[in-house]
């Protein structure tokens, strides 16, 4: 079984425990380790291993980097995570499972300067680089192995040791044949790693939880659980028609992706998949009324955010975390796609009153779900004769406000309520 | 209760009454048919909450007066198969017994549930009251149901918008729907009776029920409705329904009013250029593009997969004067206005993106408007 040495690039056509070469024992072997092209690149513990990398003396300690007294965990070391701290988990939570963890706000700068490096070492790699979020990346390396006369197992390990000197942070490597069981690798040996998941990825599946599946979340797992799904191998057993029967039309693709399969190509031109707007209030709101102020300039945020990206929403979701941090998201689709403020917040409000009935709420958010072209947005609409002049008011709004300033033109509904009675 | 009756008189009844049966039902007694034998006959009642169906069957001999329920599509299953001539005997001796079903040597047991759970459906006051000829009623239908909205966060659009109106001096009952590509606006002479009725929008699975009972009837259909209910009367059956409460859209101000190019085009030959032009399009949602010049027509869609395909209509069977335009249309939505059209399509133009008119050239009396999409 070829094995090569992460530390010396020693390659050897069997696997070994210690690197004849130079002693490691930083080993990786596979069958396919010089042939498998498409890698997933994750940094480990991104925000806290940059705040490390900068104070020395926090290395042996637990480190979160979160914000504010009503903040979540944007990041925790992997000391941290030993005593429970985990990502997005609200900070009180995470200080009370480690209460001597140094929380740290964090330098958002810093980590764009750090990821903006890691990525140009990806891209003298290979053109086909595609950021997938601040600290991870798909990569495709087929076609590279003459141009650094190595395969890409070899320059892979390459980069991370350069990363390690350069940036001074660690990244765990996945390799395989398509982009999702490399991400799925790169999960498997964390952090420092480098996996390989070959032609056994379908096997390796067959007795993994359903939820190991990027795209099932929590929800649907126990849905499937419900329904006799437990394990990837039962969904990845499913003909496609009997596959679309039970969970629709996207039912045959979640088989395939079961089984391992993936036909998603590395695009360095990243494709948008949701555009959303959030905000967390300094205390909780409860009632439809106080919950719509600050719904309305989310409205207006998303709709300036899907025109920035020439997007429309084909649909909404509101999201909103209560006082006890329960999330709870409900959806509508559009039946034409818009990027209008009026249009999303009427799509979202009939949401909003079935969810705000009594609840304190946290933070409130809007997200369009699926994206349409923007150039489908807001089309004439002969079951709305004032679909047309809404849409030209708008345009009104935008010329103004790229004129004279976004707040050239504000609109009532979002500001605070003042008058006698109220503060 | 105890009854017989041909099993081809039954059947029919079952048929019309079943039908509004919702086969996924989470209310069991949902799934069931009210049996009402009297000295007149036997009733026969189903209903989905929001419709509700009555059927006098004639040619029964009770023998035992009483009432129950069973399962709507099992008894109608049960007596479709069994032979054409066949005499059916139902008996049900009350209580929880079971229905005992007899024809022939055939013999079947079916459960049954209580009278009193049967929602029974209050019409309260219907005091509009008109009747309309089973013709035109189909027209009305036929000429607008395809274009009826299942968006469900526009529920007003889930159905036909049917109101007394004015048009050209003339007072009609005038029948509109539309999803917000396409409208559809049908006009018949207005009933006696019915120049007082409010405006209502008459669900889309009342809509299809009634289509498929009228499709039977002959004579005149007698119709009264309130804010909330309509009922309608075809012969010994009766079809009651509530109504969507929700305000129609001021449609008259989609509808273009100096569209001044016009295009003519015989019916058969401009539908079956759209079909196979259209058949090179994988996308659900095919856009054919319509190149008109000087009595010249070319139909043409483009698929980046598939490829593309172009047909040409001349002076033949075309005719326009006014300048050269260009216009896409869905080719499904172009397809379900000219299969309401006889033999000449007439299209009114504005420009290649503004709403289109089309009308079939011997009945003004409907009128489509028709989005066209971006090619």
């Amino acid at each position: 079984m070829p094995a090569l040495c992460r530390d010396c690039d020693h390659a050897a056509a069997a696997a070994f425990a210690a690197c004849p070469a130079c002693g490691s024992r930083r080993a990786v072997a596979h069958p396919e380790l010089f042939a498998l092209a498409v890698a997933h690149v994750d940094c480990d513990a991104f925000y806290a291993s940059v705040e490390k990398r900068d104070r020395p003396d926090l290395l042996t300690k637990p480190v979160i980097v979160g914000g504010g007294r009503r903040g979540v965990v944007a990041a925790a070391c992997y000391v941290a995570r030993t005593r429970g701290v985990k990502s997005a988990m609200p900070m009180f939570k995470a200080l009370a499972a480690c209460p001597d963890a140094v929380v740290i706000k964090p330098d958002m700068q810093k980590y764009v300067a750090v990821a903006r490096h890691v990525r140009a070492l990806m891209e003298a790699l290979t053109p086909l680089v595609q950021p997938l979020s601040i600290d991870e990346a798909a990569l495709d390396l087929s076609g590279t192995a003459a141009l650094h006369k190595a395969p890409p197992a070899v320059v892979l390990a390459r980069f991370a040791r350069q990363v390690e000197r350069e940036a001074g942070i660690t990244v765990s490597i996945g390799l395989a044949r398509n982009r999702l069981l490399a991400k799925l690798a790169a999960e498997r040996d964390k952090p420092r790693g480098f996996a390989v998941l070959g032609s056994e990825a379908a096997e390796w599946l067959a007795d993994k939880p359903v939820g190991l599946l990027p795209g099932i979340g929590p929800a649907f797992a126990k849905k499937l659980q419900a329904a006799g799904f437990t394990r990837l191998g039962q969904l990845a057993a499913l003909d496609p028609r009997e596959a679309a029967r039970r969970f629709g039309e996207d039912g045959p693709a979640l088989a395939a992706r079961a089984r391992g399969e993936d036909s998603r190509r590395v695009s360095p031109d990243r494709e948008t998949k949701s555009i959303s707007a959030e905000t967390t209030f300094d205390t909780d709101l409860r009632s439809v009324e106080e919950l719509e102020r600050p719904l309305w300039r989310l409205c207006e945020k998303l709709s300036r955010r899907l025109k920035e990206k020439e997007l429309a929403a084909g649909g909404v979701v509101l999201k909103l975390k209560t006082a006890g941090f329960e999330t709870r998201s409900r959806h509508a689709r559009l039946a034409r796609p818009t990027r209008l403020p009026e249009t999303l917040f009427r799509a979202v409000q009939p949401l909003l009153a079935k969810e705000a009935t009594g609840s304190a709420f946290r933070l409130i958010g809007i997200g369009a779900q699926p994206l349409a072209p923007g150039d489908a947005a807001d089309l004439p609409d002969l079951a709305d004769p004032d679909a047309a002049r809404r849409a030209a008011k708008w345009q009104a709004v935008d010329a103004l406000r790229a004129r004279f300033g976004a707040e050239a033109v504000v609109s009532g509904r979002g500001l605070p309520r003042k008058g006698p009675g109220s503060a | 209760m105890k009854f017989s009756v041909d099993r081809a008189v039954l059947l029919k009844a079952l048929a019309h009454v079943q039908s509004v049966v919702e086969r996924r039902n989470t209310i069991p007694i949902l799934a069931n048919v009210l049996l009402e034998a009297r000295e007149g006959g036997l009733k026969l009642t189903a209903t989905d909450m929001e419709i509700a169906v009555v059927e006098e069957v004639p040619g029964v001999t009770v023998t035992r007066q009483g009432r129950t329920t069973a399962p709507a599509a099992t008894l109608y299953e049960i007596v479709r198969k069994l032979p054409e001539t066949a005499k059916l005997e139902l008996d049900h001796p009350g209580g929880d017994a079971q229905l005992t079903l007899r024809a022939g040597r055939f013999d079947a047991k079916l459960a049954v549930l209580p009278v009193d759970d049967f929602p029974s459906m209050t019409e309260g006051k219907l005091p509009h009251k008109f009747a309309l000829p089973a013709g035109p009623l189909r027209e009305l239908i036929d000429r607008t149901r395809f274009a009826i909205s299942t968006e469900e966060t526009r529920y007003y659009l889930n159905g036909i918008y049917l109101h007394a109106t004015e048009a050209g001096g003339a007072k009609v009952l005038r029948a509109v729907a539309t999803d917000g590509h396409r409208l559809a606006r049908v006009e018949e002479p207005l009933p006696e009776g019915a120049s007082g009725m409010p405006g209502v929008i008459i669900p889309r699975k009342t809509v299809n029920e009634l289509r498929k009972l009228a499709e039977e009837v002959q004579d005149e259909i007698a119709v009264a409705l309130s804010d909330t209910k309509i009922r309608f009367t075809l012969g010994p059956v009766q079809l009651t329904s509530k109504l969507i409460d929700g305000t129609f859209p001021e449609y008259e101000r989609v509808i273009p009013r100096g569209n001044d190019k016009v295009l003519k085009v015989a019916k058969k030959d401009f539908a079956e250029a759209v079909g196979r032009v259209a058949g090179i399009s994988s996308e659900r949602s095919r856009p054919v593009k319509l190149s008109v010049d000087r009595n010249h027509l070319l139909l043409s869609a483009a698929s980046p997969e598939l490829g593309q395909a172009q047909e040409e209509l001349d002076g033949d069977t075309v005719s326009y004067e006014s300048s050269p335009l260009e216009i896409g249309f869905q080719a499904r939505y172009l397809n379900d206005i000219t299969d309401q059209i006889v033999e000449q399509v007439e299209f009114r133009f504005a420009d290649g993106s503004a709403p289109t008119i089309v009308t079939d050239s011997a009945k003004p009396e409907a009128l489509y408007v028709l989005m066209p999409m971006r090619v």
